[in-house]
């Protein structure tokens, strides 16, 4: 019905994962090295789907103590408070910094989540061969690997709250063991978004059972 | 093991082959199918990237030396730099995160800005030397992992959360962060690898010359 696009694959040309240089493969054992910059010539990522659920699924698991155990404890000398993240959310929203409380949440609570969510529909989707929406997959791709180190806000904020609020009697911040989780969750999810192979979305059909 | 022809590329993300039309100055080749940006011909060549990152170099020493900001309660006063902030993790025992941010703040930008500058340096006369390809793919590694935009935006909430609770005063570092922040988005926009990659000599001692 429609002309079969011709892509690498077909044609069985690989383009360098570094340089981007076209070759053709020596053979399937012992593919070779790229002339130009000397990087040896894959395919595609090593089991991409494998790696990719492995880290999802560890990401999630830090994902709840992340968010349940404080990320930073203020100290006064009336009161010792821990705060969660999204107490710190509820806490910036108080302090009628709305735009802020919403910066935080987005970062910290919505695209971690957001990211486990859809990499598990593209898995899905490539594991089931589906051949819909890949534009709009590859897209979606292509966001959450800008998106994800945004998550990383929080623990900058711990980090610079505790270097400076270090007014001993009056006021100490330290930090908290949710913001180990919290760094575990966000390079975990960009670990988990680089071993995936967005060509997988484009291989079902044109290019299924071969490699 | 021929190459194909040099204006043939391979989508990197759909793996569809094309032909790179010659770009005028300005323009961007997008893949036909999924819309990756495949390429583009940015007109100030290596001067532009070379500015930018000579400037983003200084604006990284000042976004070091400098204290980002100082607070102040009950006559009590105290300040903090960027290492100011890793120390602090580290010495309340949060060693793993305290390492991880140095990484993404300090070490990453600063491997990304000296890498740069090395590239471009080295690629003003072509053939470039083989080491060229191998910072050109360290870079994308530091560039990936670079975060100082994040931490910009880190340090203005804990500034406003702080300013809730004691007096706040905003330091050089905090500008000189700013700025870098700019900075390193210019040089990593105005930087096109594929001009540098056809400037390399290569691995197998060739070097055609044939650019794109």
């Amino acid at each position: 019905m429609t002309r079969v696009p011709l892509t690498g694959a077909l044609a069985e040309i690989v383009p360098c994962s570094v340089c981007g240089l076209l070759s053709r493969p020596a053979g399937p054992a012992s593919p070779g090295w790229c002339p130009r910059c000397g990087e040896s010539i894959v395919f595609r990522r090593r089991d991409p789907i494998q790696r990719t659920w492995a880290l999802i699924i560890a990401a999630a698991i830090c994902y709840l103590p992340a968010n349940i155990l404080p990320v930073m404890t203020t100290q006064t000398l009336r009161s010792v408070d821990p705060t969660t993240i999204i107490g710190g959310v509820v806490r910036l929203y108080e302090d009628g910094s709305w735009v802020l409380a919403l910066i935080v949440l987005i970062a910290s609570v919505m695209i971690p989540l957001v990211k486990l969510i859809a990499l598990a529909y593209l898995l899905i989707t490539v594991q089931l061969r589906s051949e819909r929406y890949r534009r709009e997959r590859v897209r979606m791709y292509r966001m959450l690997k800008v998106i994800g180190r945004w998550s990383m806000l929080d623990v900058f904020v711990a980090t610079f709250s505790v270097a400076l609020v270090q007014l001993r009697p009056y006021m100490t911040v330290v930090p908290g063991t949710g913001v180990l989780f919290f760094t575990a969750v966000v390079i975990l999810t960009i670990f988990a978004a680089d071993s995936f192979d967005p060509r997988l979305i484009w291989d079902s059909g044109e290019n299924a059972g071969g490699r | 093991m021929a190459p194909p022809h040099a204006d043939i590329v391979a989508c990197p993300d759909c793996d569809l082959l094309q032909r790179m039309p010659p770009l005028p100055p300005g323009g961007t080749a997008r893949c036909a199918r999924c819309g990756l940006e495949l390429g583009s011909n940015k007109a100030g060549s290596l001067d532009l990237p070379m500015a930018l990152s000579m400037a983003a170099l200084i604006a990284f020493f000042l976004a070091n030396v400098e204290p980002l900001m100082g607070v102040s309660i009950g006559g009590r006063t105290s300040s903090t730099t960027i290492l100011g902030g890793v120390r602090a993790m580290w010495l309340q025992g949060e060693k793993a995160t305290s390492v991880l941010v140095a990484l993404f703040v300090v070490v990453a930008p600063a491997l990304d800005i000296v890498f740069m500058l090395a590239i471009l340096l080295a690629s003003r006369r072509p053939p470039a030397p083989r080491w060229v390809g191998a910072l050109l793919r360290w870079t994308e590694l530091s560039g990936a992992w670079s975060m100082v935009g994040v931490m910009m935006l880190g340090i203005l909430v804990s500034l406003v959360k702080i300013a809730s609770l004691a007096t706040v005063e905003p330091g050089i570092g905090i500008f000189a962060v700013g700025a870098l922040v700019f900075l390193l988005a210019g040089m990593s926009a105005s930087f096109e690898p594929r001009e540098i990659w056809s400037r390399v000599r290569w691995a197998n001692g060739d070097w055609p010359g044939t650019g794109r």
